[in-house]
């Protein structure tokens, strides 16, 4: 039985771990080393500048600006996505009066919010970028949300949203955790399912209202869902490049107001023919992003508790 | 598993974990690949080149196959296509055609691995860094095209069909290597029937577009609009306007990056200051810094807003929301003062639609030939009738009838005469003006920012790229 053993786990894991190293590791391999040069990415050959492009990155305000959005929405978006989904799971699984038959219900037509919280996940992220650019279109006749603020009489909420300095990221935002949400509701909901209803049943008799079991009992026993959640999210927070380069005003403006580091990369990249720095700023946020993990992981890990 | 086995799953996922880890390293030699191919063959001459004769003055290959990449933006690919079907029946081939908007991004990896397609128009805003090509020898110069008989008439070079600036501004230090195939006239467009039927005149000075705008606010429309999504628009008319009243060699000063050169021109004062004053007193269409190219000239072709900075391809562009008796004009640059350095009719019309052939591509000989069929007076009257654009071929528009926006653009350029103004700034360096002036300005135009900042602002960007030794530099005479 011994006889073999390795040479059956080397097949299996030879393949994988060759397209593993050939697509994932070789890249990221790839770009530590361009970014130690002056490459044009339009040439072969490129002058090697050791970590002058490091420095430099230190150096710019742009990129600092950039990185700052990042970690605005890093914060942001996850604690608003996860909120959200985490209360719209709750209700569509527990949250609902106690009806005939069954103690423990979700609100009435759960299923169908179900079903429309989902939607947004199964449409490309640049439509989605396209559809809210239109809806966030300043003009107040075809504009969607102008018009509807102008018919309802809020004239003067009406903006030119992503045009206004200082609501344009916010905007952004908002559709990062539009487009996300119903992705963890789906998530939390099949995590909830797997929660004893014996738990909720006994709480409820003690006499414990929703917020009590959301609090003592939900909310403790999803940990480590919300935890894996709340990296990937961060990690999407991290990203942002579709919906600030079809939406935004200018490239990540006005005036700057709304850029992040994987556009600053892409301009540098392709606009400016800078390959070798663009590089560094891709290496930038991959020690950013390992950090985020690591710190989320650490920090947030309590003990599990089974049931 | 257990006892029954010597190792398990911990020690797997160890071992797997060393392996990743020395398989690293390893890939150091498969990192060789981007950045390290070979560099290219620095022979003046354009590659696989055929026989010579006089239908033939280039020496293009028959039967070689030949790859063009175009533009498919506010002139759409469809001239192009006319072209290429030309030179196919000619030379006996099937042009292969890409029509795209993301002209960069597609071709900067056959760049860099040495495939590039022959013929390429290299426009839009994601358009491959000419300059960096061109200092790295990766052009083909376009001089035998230019010495080359015309298509038309035998006797006459290409050269001499062209108007003088798209010599001039193809130009990178010694080589021609850009072929700008279009002309373009920038300015302040307007609709002359709502001109007309309001009884309003297109202003000849600064004061008068005051006065106007302040009449046009009363009658309920907005006296102007502008992308703000692309805030680099009003630029056409704001830096033209600044060589207008300022004189064209403090412009080339800007142009070339000089120190102080927009916070000592006067000028620049008064062409931002009045920017300033059409923001503050709210003469721009309300939420302009929002709207896409389309969206505001959609506004202005509904008679929402009189005035859009714009250029000559807005005509075509917007031609599906423009109402047919629109009457689609542009008018020149306004006057500043009695102190004006150039005079009233100046106007910013320079060559447009770069055109590049790629000198390691498989057909160099084939693109410059298919530029050649382009500049037909066949292909370019084509073009004016498919796009309503004007070509560099001067004068092939001569008695054919144009559409409005057209007809009034060649009238202005008549007009103008020899006060045709280039401005190269954008070309040069897109990432100051489009994202750095393009950030001031859209601060500008809605009043957040004062023009003295503006001012300031723009200054120290320009000192900064000055500096900057990653950024190519450019210089210009004149």
């Amino acid at each position: 039985m011994q006889h073999g053993k390795y040479r059956f786990i080397v097949g299996f894991l030879a393949l994988p771990l060759l397209i593993y190293a050939i697509f994932v590791i070789s890249p990221f391999v790839q770009a530590f080393q361009i970014s130690t040069t002056e490459w044009s990415g339009l040439r072969g050959a490129a002058k090697n500048i050791g970590l002058g492009n490091y420095d430099k990155l230190l150096h710019s305000d742009e990129f600092w600006n950039a990185l700052r959005h990042n970690i605005v929405m890093l914060v942001l978006v996850p604690i608003a996505t996860l909120a959200l989904g985490l209360f719209f799971a709750f209700m569509l699984n527990v949250g609902g009066r106690a009806r005939r038959g069954a103690l423990i219900t979700g609100v009435r037509g759960a299923s169908f919010y179900k079903f429309v919280y989902f939607f947004p996940q199964v449409i490309s992220i640049t439509i989605i970028s396209v559809i809210w650019f239109n809806i966030y279109n300043p003009d107040p006749h075809d504009g969607m949300l102008n018009s509807l603020l102008g018919a309802v009489g809020l004239d003067s909420l009406q903006s030119s949203w992503l045009g206004a300095r200082s609501i344009a990221l916010a905007c952004i935002m908002v559709v990062m955790v539009w487009a996300n949400v119903g992705f963890y509701v789906v998530l939390f909901s099949a995590a909830m399912a797997s929660i004893p209803r014996e738990i909720y049943e006994a709480s409820l008799l003690d006499g414990a209202n929703r917020l009590h079991t959301f609090f003592r009992i939900t909310l403790p026993l999803l940990w480590d869902t919300v935890q894996t959640g709340w990296v990937y999210m961060g990690i999407i927070a991290m990203d942002a490049f579709a919906l600030v380069q079809i939406m935004s005003v200018n490239m990540g403006g006005p005036d700057g107001a709304t850029d992040v580091v994987p556009l600053r990369l892409y301009q540098t990249a392709f606009r400016d023919s800078q390959f070798g720095y663009a590089a560094a700023m891709g290496v930038a946020m991959l020690v950013v992003t390992l950090l985020f993990a690591v710190l989320t992981m650490r920090f947030a890990r309590r003990e599990r508790i089974e049931f | 598993m257990g006892s029954t086995s010597s190792f398990n799953r911990r020690d797997l996922v160890k071992r797997a974990a060393a392996l990743g880890i020395i398989a690293v390293p390893a890939m150091g030699t498969l990192s060789a690949c981007a950045t390290g191919g070979g560099g290219g063959n620095e022979d003046k001459g354009a590659k696989n080149k055929g026989a010579t004769s006089a239908k033939n003055p280039l020496g293009v290959k028959k039967g070689a196959p030949l790859e063009a990449f175009i533009f498919k933006g506010g002139l759409g690919d469809q001239y192009a296509k006319d072209a290429e079907a030309d030179f196919g029946k000619t030379y006996g081939v099937t042009v292969k055609h890409t029509g795209t908007q993301q002209i960069g991004p597609k071709l900067q990896p056959r760049f860099a691995g040495g495939n590039p397609p022959d013929l390429i128009d290299n426009s839009g805003a994601d358009h491959l860094d000419m300059n960096k090509l061109s200092a790295q020898g990766q052009l083909q110069d376009l001089t035998e095209l230019l010495d080359a008989p015309s298509l038309d008439d035998p006797k006459k070079k290409v050269r001499d069909t062209l108007y003088p600036s798209t010599l001039e501004k193809g130009k990178h230090k010694d080589a021609f290597d850009v072929f700008y195939y279009a002309f373009t006239v920038y300015g302040t467009w307007y609709s002359q029937k709502l001109l007309k039927d309001k009884g309003w005149e297109y202003p000849a000075s600064f004061d008068d577009m005051i006065k106007l705008c302040g009449e046009i606010k009363k009658a309920g429309v907005a006296p102007w609009t502008y992308p703000g999504k692309y805030p680099y628009y009003v630029h056409f008319n704001l830096f033209a306007q600044i060589a207008k009243i300022g004189g064209l060699d403090k412009w080339i000063a800007i142009d070339n990056l000089e120190p102080k050169a927009w916070t000592s021109n006067d000028a620049v004062k008064q062409v931002v200051e009045h920017y300033a004053e059409l923001a503050a007193k709210g003469y721009f269409l309300q939420g302009s810094q929002g709207l896409t190219h389309i969206q505001s000239q959609t506004a202005w072709t509904r008679g929402k807003a009189v005035f859009i900075p714009n250029g000559s391809w807005v005509e075509n562009e917007a031609s599906p929301t423009t109402p047919k008796d629109f009457g689609m004009a542009v008018g020149p640059l306004f006057n500043g003062g009695s102190g004006d350095r150039m005079p009233h009719g100046t106007l910013r019309a320079e060559p447009s639609e770069p055109f590049i052939v790629a000198k390691d591509g498989k057909n160099p000989v084939g693109g410059m030939e298919l530029l050649r069929i382009l500049l037909s007076k066949k292909h370019a009257q084509n073009f004016a009738t498919k796009v309503r654009s004007l070509t560099a071929v001067k004068g092939a528009t001569e008695g054919m009838r144009l559409s409005p926006g057209l007809s009034s653009a060649a009238e202005a350029v008549t007009a103008g005469g020899r006060n045709l103004l280039m401005i190269q700034l954008q070309e040069w360096y897109p990432k100051l003006t489009d994202e750095k002036l393009g950030g001031l300005t859209s601060q500008l135009l809605t009043g957040d920012m004062k023009a003295a900042e503006w001012i300031k602002k723009a200054q120290q960007y320009a000192d900064e790229f000055a500096k900057d030794d990653s950024v190519t530099k450019f210089h210009r005479e004149s």
